[in-house]
């Protein structure tokens, strides 16, 4: 990339300036661009270990009764899919990667506040990850318990559930490092002028985030240690023939895991709120309302953990309160969306690869919240909990919500990442072929879920079939989108990328694309009148 | 590093004070379920924990508390010496009340009781928690003592090298907090397990 | 951070916090001796908690830090004990 330095005097953050060349300077370099870029790589490796995975599970249930594994091959591989998938992948997901790529460019800061902090965080991301993967091969085979470890099932079982849980475990802390960094981040280092409400969304929905990771991800951090505790020292804090209690486990599981689902959607939102008004041309309608509704999302969503226990046992008080706190947080969810919506109208729409995918993430996001809804009702939860519905639902929301963002964020920074554009075509099919194959492999699963076809099964009845055979080649579908989108932004050198190609209005368009290592020449500042996308 | 921002040092270790806060919370959250299910149980069980020395830790680790805060003070009024002698004092206090849990555990390890024991199985379910509990919250306590210990060694090093100075000292009011933190949660954890026979 | 806008406090009031969180850990420890039956509980976390709060003021310096570090500690400790609140829906009716 050494032709851009007769254009820009300071060398892009891709060229090697530091003592190491190559992958060392990479692995050393407390650059948040690169520390961003590295995780977007991880995360993509265990992505496609977790699709793999997937299709695995898929080509098993094409016919009822066993094709080419047996059952407890089965629930290993469902179990691993959940924790790459839910750990490795969604949770560092957006913030991880364009957290720390754009989150200082945005609000004009040279680095997040702590930059070796940062990589110390990703190398707990890689170690945890590690052992996480080392689980399926170390011991006595892989753990078949879910991701949810739910006890007392994970105390008893003999695979390998330890290092499993200590994984998640490192994974948690790496994650609530990456938290702090943002906050601090915020507090300290926004550019001189930019109070809290002239910064731009994604920088909201990430302090929004990051307070989750800080506040929530501690809980399950002592809930994994008490499972490992349990299975070494017999402590029996849920394991009934000691006195305990399996519904404590799961009341501490989800005061983290379901505001876990809000760390992996907010930031999500934060995306699709930056590429809607830059392809409409139009500001972005009802700011403060968006901002708002972050932190809303964040702080009811942390009370409506026990949604997911409707048919544990609990009290029924506990479950009427929980089921009226399920609903508030589809408030504010409905404000963004409906923001959105009106940010679009009268705009002059330019149909970019971003835009799509982010009409993409509206649709699946809308589908995967209104069955919420229906989840989070008590009569019809009792009804299809622990079916396939509950499946599709999570993937709406989690595939069709954060998959799909990230896509759009990959399109719509790949520019400024690495100052080259892609085939604007190819992105297009990707989107055609991901968005069908999706369609196709979840849909189907209300339907028979709502039939009866019970999850994390390796066997079914065989009016199921078509269901399953739908989703099988929807599956197809989907990894053959995703092939084409690794082939479009990795494959060649596509042409030079301008420094705002989209006509982008925050901070980050209006330098060198790729930015050089210290982001801006000049420190960028809001003058009074100023708003947060005022800046072009 | 030429940039240097010290209210968002401490801000980045009060975050991360509130997490550690959290991470015991889940474990008192725990306690409070468990103590309201066998509350009979867990009077019983606790008369075989020694209060005296629960109280005695109690008042080394608020003593330790003390030193490390006129620590700060000596390091701002460019007292090197003194701020080394009070680290010093701190890791002393440290060390005593790792003493003691030796003998208290030990004690009790040799008489039987501990998560796993036959001993144990014979106990009601309600004791087997409170001891289950009290391993579990004392033993994480006192890995949390332990790495204050080594931060607070790391920060006297420092003070003595010079590099932590009258002029740039949040290091050591940092490493204060996690010490300050270590003794908070000694404070909930004193009345809750010791004094409640 | 300029040093002459450093709040520096005395050894004194150091002195004196640690003797009144002494006082108060003989307090609790007393009232242990006299059997107040279902209070116990409750006057030994009102103890602690008057102790943990003079320890979050004056040997953690929150009185002297901006209201920003205050407003987060206290938010919190509000989700903390909304989390026990909430649990205790469960388990209280149960």
């Amino acid at each position: 990339m050494t032709e851009e330095k007769t254009h820009h005097p300071e060398p892009s953050y891709l060229v090697d300036t530091g003592k190491y060349k190559g992958l060392m300077a990479w692995l050393t370099s407390t650059d948040h661009k690169r520390i961003g870029l590295m995780y977007m790589y991880a995360i993509m490796v265990f992505f496609s270990v977790g699709v793999i995975l997937g299709v695995l599970m898929r080509m098993e249930l094409y016919w009822p009764g066993q094709q080419i594994y047996g059952p407890q091959a089965y629930n290993g591989i469902f179990t691993i899919h959940g924790i790459i998938m839910i750990f490795t992948v969604v949770i560092p997901g957006l913030a991880a990667v364009f957290g720390n790529f754009s989150l200082p460019l945005m609000i004009g800061a040279k680095d997040v506040a702590f930059p070796r902090l940062n990589l110390f965080s990703f190398y707990l991301y890689v170690l945890g990850a590690a052992i996480a993967l080392a689980s399926q091969f170390m011991g006595n085979g892989p753990p078949d318990t879910g991701w949810t470890f739910y006890a007392p099932y994970s105390i008893q079982t003999q695979t390998n559930v330890v290092a499993a849980v200590f994984g998640a475990f490192v994974l948690g802390f790496s994650s609530i490092l990456t938290g702090l960094n943002f906050i601090v981040t915020m507090h300290r280092m926004r550019a001189p002028g930019m109070t809290f409400f002239k910064m731009p969304l994604f920088p909201w929905s990430l302090y929004a985030t990051a307070w989750i990771q800080v506040l929530a991800t501690p809980i399950v951090g002592i809930t994994l240690l008490m499972i490992i505790a349990e299975r070494w020292l017999r402590i029996g804090f849920f394991d009934p023939s000691l006195g305990g209690d399996p519904i404590l486990y799961q009341h501490l599981f989800w005061i983290y895991s379901h505001p876990a689902v809000y760390i992996m959607i907010l930031p999500a939102m934060g995306v699709i709120t930056e590429i809607i008004p830059t392809f409409a041309l139009r500001r972005i309608f009802g700011y403060k309302a968006i901002a708002i509704s972050s932190l809303a999302i964040a702080s009811v969503g942390y009370f409506v953990w026990a949604h997911h226990m409707y048919t544990s046992g609990m009290s029924t008080t506990a479950r009427w309160v929980f089921s009226l706190l399920t609903f508030l947080v589809a408030v504010p969810s409905a404000i963004k969306v409906f923001n959105w919506v009106t940010t679009m109208y009268k705009g002059s729409i330019s149909v970019k690869p971003p835009f799509l995918f982010a009409l993409g993430f509206i649709f699946l996001f809308m589908i995967g919240g209104m069955t919420g809804l229906s989840l989070g009702a008590l009569a019809t939860n009792i009804h299809v909990h622990d079916t396939a519905y509950v499946v599709a639902h999570f993937h709406y929301i989690v595939f069709g919500g954060v998959g799909f963002a990230f896509f759009a964020a990959i399109y719509y920074w790949y520019p400024k990442m690495y100052g080259r554009m892609y085939n604007i075509k190819m992105a297009n099919w990707s989107f055609v072929f991901l968005f069908t194959g999706f369609n196709l492999l979840y849909f189907p699963q209300f339907i028979i879920g709502m039939m009866g076809m019970p999850r994390r099964y390796f066997d079914y009845l065989p009016q199921f079939t078509f269901g399953h055979q739908l989703s099988f080649w929807g599956g197809i579908l989907l990894v053959i989108g995703f092939v084409i989108m690794l082939i479009t932004l990795f494959s060649k050198k596509g042409a030079k990328a301008p420094d705002n190609p989209w006509g982008g209005r925050t901070f980050e368009w209006n330098i060198p694309s790729p930015p050089p290592v210290e982001n801006f020449d000049i420190m960028p500042e809001l003058g009074v009148n100023e708003g947060p996308y005022d800046y072009k | 590093m030429e940039h240097r921002d010290d209210i968002g040092a401490k801000l980045g270790m009060w975050l991360f004070i509130f997490t550690e806060i959290l991470l015991f919370g889940g474990l008192f959250l725990v306690y409070a379920i468990m103590r309201s299910s066998y509350p009979d149980e867990f009077h019983q069980a606790a008369h075989h924990l020694n209060a005296f020395i629960g109280t005695i830790n109690t008042v080394v680790l608020l003593l330790s508390s003390a030193t490390v805060a006129m620590s700060i003070t000596a390091i701002q009024k460019g007292n090197k010496k003194l701020a080394v002698i009070l680290l010093f004092i701190t890791l002393l206090c440290a060390a005593a009340f790792m003493v003691n849990k030796y003998f208290e555990w030990g004690h009790k390890i040799h008489i039987g009781l501990y998560p796993g024991s036959d001993l144990m199985v014979t106990l009601s379910h309600g004791q087997v928690m409170f001891f289950s509990l009290y391993y579990f919250m004392t033993g994480l306590h006192m890995f949390h003592l332990v790495v204050g210990g080594i931060i607070l060694t790391i920060v006297m090093i420092k003070v003595k090298k010079g590099t932590i100075n009258a002029d740039r000292y949040v290091l050591l009011e940092n490493g204060g907090l996690y010490w300050h933190l270590v003794d908070l949660i000694w404070i909930f954890l004193f009345p809750l397990l010791y004094l409640i026979t | 951070m300029h040093p002459e806008t450093v709040h520096i406090t005395p050894y004194r009031s150091h002195a004196w916090v640690l003797i009144t969180l002494l006082t108060f850990t003989v307090i609790t420890v007393t009232v242990t001796w006299i059997d107040l039956s279902a209070l116990t509980v409750f006057i030994a976390l009102l103890i602690a908690s008057v102790k943990s709060f003079i320890v979050l003021t004056y040997f953690m310096h929150l009185k002297y830090e901006s209201t920003l570090f205050r407003v987060f500690v206290f938010i919190v400790l509000f989700i903390y004990v909304l989390v026990i609140l909430f649990t205790l829906a469960d388990y209280a009716y149960r």
